[in-house]
């Protein structure tokens, strides 16, 4: 009982300042930022790969994390319109609002691909800001994590040249293992795969993927058994070799799908956590190119 | 001699033709030098001319170059920017949204009032058939950068007249240091864990009885709001409300005092990745000058209340998905526990009431689009046996009921629910059964905890 009530008072206690307190929205953020800062900075990664960042809620302990956090780290794009408005709103912390130093959202930096025609619910759980999935293409990495330096330096300016010589680094090693992922490129370009949702929209672009269909009919919204069932028919005369999805969407659409086809159904790690060997932003593309390489043979 | 001299000249012509021809030899040596340096002179300025035009072409091809990888740096950039913003004049227009509901039931018997409790506001179960709900219009927006503004209107049919009715007007503090927030204007009251939502947002068809009973429905505040954050890894909120409007506990008393005042805290954070939960406490106390009941406004033999009431209320949700993820599958439980104790005169008698309610829920979302939900909601009144005979009679007895719904949202902007009753609020239990849709449309809704 001693034990319980020390155990809660040490979680009451005022936390120690120091090193700049970093919200990260997605674990692929936290991972950067953890890049550039390394110590400078003290992360809280409020989702895991297991959870979709669409249907998060702004539960208690995001609102405690975000009420002491110096920069917000988030994707944008309405990715997280369910709830981070919410957290900014209940956070009481005027250095993350938006427009403030502290509120960075990296898609503002890099450019949206399937920015969609028709703005109506009809379509799915649509985002007019475009794709937000955007840190599946080392190009988009290597413009953000510039921008990312660039804020960590306006925020904490006693660091400066720390973050300028990280960032250095960071896209020294990032452009040398996106010239070999490149290198490999070649044996993937035109790989017909079935997604359960746009999530790797822009792993394709860059890879030159042949997405040839997505389980969801419409963003969002859970394929409905009719759905699937017409969805085999017009798969069925020319299969893609796999039905990819991420760690936190439903396994039920894509193994059935899977399994009628007779092609595997794969889990992409998507971000850091979703495999067990991805444990960085390198080893998030390496996994992927290799169950990708998997796949194709 | 003549032969002497002959041979001499001889020689001599033959000496001067040698050094004739010798003469000849080294001009064209001297020659042939000079058109071989001539020559390569002629190399060495062609050799020179060429390495100058390969290194102005090396010079154009990575000038060009440069260009090429400029121009896609500015059309990716002039890309990036069209995808990241719009510039047109509807920009600044708030997020709007509507929320369309209604319902069919089937009810025996319709309640206005529950036995032992005179409370105001939207309270009761409704009548049987179909009945169109409120349409709720939503605004917000940030002001500036500093507060962000928020109204909610509902527009319903009452009676054949359409009554339109403030919901919320408040505005908020966003630029305040140190975990503090204010809110000032109209705003449901941080007392409880279900006051802070939308009745849209609710998992029945109705608000637990405790709410209709304590709160008319939901308890709504005229006047300010202050909340503070700790600096804690454990989310721990302390808050507090004066009301000056006439929100059911409290009634309007037209003075520079408020007439009710809350105290709330509030305690929360996660348990591994699957688990979150809630804690909450609060404290409503207000001051009552002649406070009726909402569904005896038409002027006729109004039994008013005069006195203390004071409200104590705990609350605890706990919510648990498989790695927190609630796409495929959650649960989420909740209950509130609420005491109030109310003295001074009703009707011209003294009177001294003890009242308090709970209510216990727990959802269930076994696939997606799917959620089943059971909830049992009971309040009890212990009036002075002195109001025998007047609308606050102690019935001797808790009113309670139990529900189970069923409900189907294909999307996150639509819901389809089916819900049974067993209500024993009147002394008779009723079996009811209802049929209701729920629909948003525009701006995207939040999802509170």
């Amino acid at each position: 009982m001693r034990t319980v009530a020390v155990m809660f008072l040490a979680l009451l206690a005022p936390l120690s300042a120091g090193a700049i307190d970093v919200f990260s929205c997605e674990p692929e953020w936290g991972a950067l930022a953890s890049e550039l800062a390394g110590d400078l900075a003290e992360l809280t990664i409020a989702t895991t790969a297991f959870q979709d960042p669409h249907r998060l809620q702004a539960k208690p302990s995001l609102i405690a994390a975000i009420r002491k956090a110096d920069l917000v780290v988030c994707t944008g794009a309405d990715l997280e319109i369910g709830w981070l408005p919410l957290l900014l709103r209940r956070a009481g912390n005027s250095a993350i609002q938006a427009g403030n130093p502290g509120h960075f959202m990296a898609a503002d930096y890099v450019r949206k691909l399937e920015m969609p025609k028709i703005i109506d619910r009809s379509q799915g759980d649509i985002h007019p800001q475009g794709n937000p999935h955007v840190h599946l293409d080392p190009r988009n990495m290597r413009r953000i994590a510039d921008a990312l330096a660039q804020r960590l330096a306006e925020i904490d300016p006693a660091n400066a040249a720390n973050y300028k010589s990280r960032l250095a680094d960071f896209q020294r090693r990032w452009a040398a293992s996106t010239a070999e992922w490149e290198e490999r490129k070649m044996g993937l370009a035109g790989l017909r795969v079935a997604s359960h949702h746009r999530s790797f929209s822009y792993l394709a672009a860059w890879l030159d993927l042949n997405i040839v269909a997505t389980l969801e009919s419409k963003p969002g919204i859970p394929p409905s058994g009719a759905q699937l069932a017409a969805l085999l028919e017009q798969l069925s005369p020319h299969p893609p070799v796999a039905v990819i999805r991420t760690p936190y969407e439903n396994e039920k659409p894509s193994s059935w799908l899977s399994g009628r086809l007779g092609i595997p159904a794969i889990v992409l790690p998507y971000t850091i956590g979703g495999d067990q060997k991805v444990t960085n932003l390198f080893t998030l593309f390496e996994e992927s190119l290799r169950a990708l390489e998997v796949a194709s043979q | 001699m003549k032969i002497i001299l002959s041979f001499l000249a001889l020689l001599s012509v033959a000496a001067s033709v040698q050094v004739a021809q010798a003469n000849d030899l080294a001009s064209e040596v001297a020659e042939l030098r000079q058109s071989l340096s001539q020559l390569q002179q002629d190399y060495e300025s062609r050799i020179s001319d060429l390495e100058g035009r390969l290194a102005r072409a090396e010079q154009l091809a990575s000038g060009a170059k440069r260009d090429a990888s400029e121009a896609f740096e500015i059309a990716e950039q002039t890309a990036i920017d069209q995808s990241s913003g719009s510039a047109a004049a509807n920009t600044f227009n708030p997020s709007l949204g509507a929320t369309l509901s209604a319902r069919y039931a089937n009810i025996d018997q319709s309640w206005e009032d529950i036995p032992g409790f005179l409370p105001a506001g939207e309270i009761g179960n409704g009548e049987s058939g179909f009945t169109l709900g409120e349409v709720e219009f939503n605004l917000k927006a940030n002001v500036d950068d500093r507060y962000f503004g928020n109204v909610t209107f509902a527009i319903h049919d009452d009676g054949g007249e359409t009554e339109v009715e403030l919901e919320e007007a408040w505005l908020q503090t966003t630029g305040l240091p140190a975990g503090i927030t204010l809110t000032g204007g109209r705003f449901f009251s941080a007392a409880g864990y279900l006051n802070g939502f939308h009745r849209h947002a609710d998992d029945f068809a109705d608000r637990p009885l405790p709410y209709q009973a304590f709160y008319g429905g939901q308890y709504l505040v005229d006047g300010i709001q202050a909340r503070w954050i700790a600096r804690t890894a454990l989310l721990f909120e302390l808050g507090g409300e004066l009301n000056w409007g006439g929100g059911f506990p409290a009634s309007a008393n037209d003075e520079t005092t408020p007439g009710a005042r809350t105290l709330f805290a509030k305690l929360g954070g996660d348990v591994g990745n699957s688990n979150s939960w809630q804690l909450g406490v609060s404290w409503v106390s207000a001051d009552a000058v002649e406070r009726g009941s909402g569904h005896h406004d038409d002027g006729a033999n109004v039994a008013t209340f005069t006195g203390d009431s004071d409200l104590a209320a705990v609350d605890l949700v706990w919510k648990w998905a498989p790695n927190g993820n609630a796409g495929q599958r959650s649960l989420k439980v909740q209950g509130e526990y609420f005491s109030r104790s109310e003295s001074g005169g009703f009707d011209g008698l003294e009177y001294d009431g003890d009242q308090s309610g709970w209510y216990v829920q727990g959802i269930w979302k076994f696939m997606p689009r799917w959620r089943l939900g059971l909830r049992h909601d009971v309040v009890d009144a212990d009036n002075s046996p002195l109001l025998a005979g007047t609308e606050l009679e102690d019935p001797g007895r808790s009113s309670s009921r139990d529900s189970l719904m069923f409900d189907w949202s294909p999307s996150e902007y639509s819901r389809l629910r089916l819900q049974y009753t067993n209500d024993r609020v009147l002394a008779e239990a009723d079996q009811q059964w209802m049929l209701q849709y729920i629909m948003s449309i525009g701006a995207h809704g939040a999802h509170a905890f």
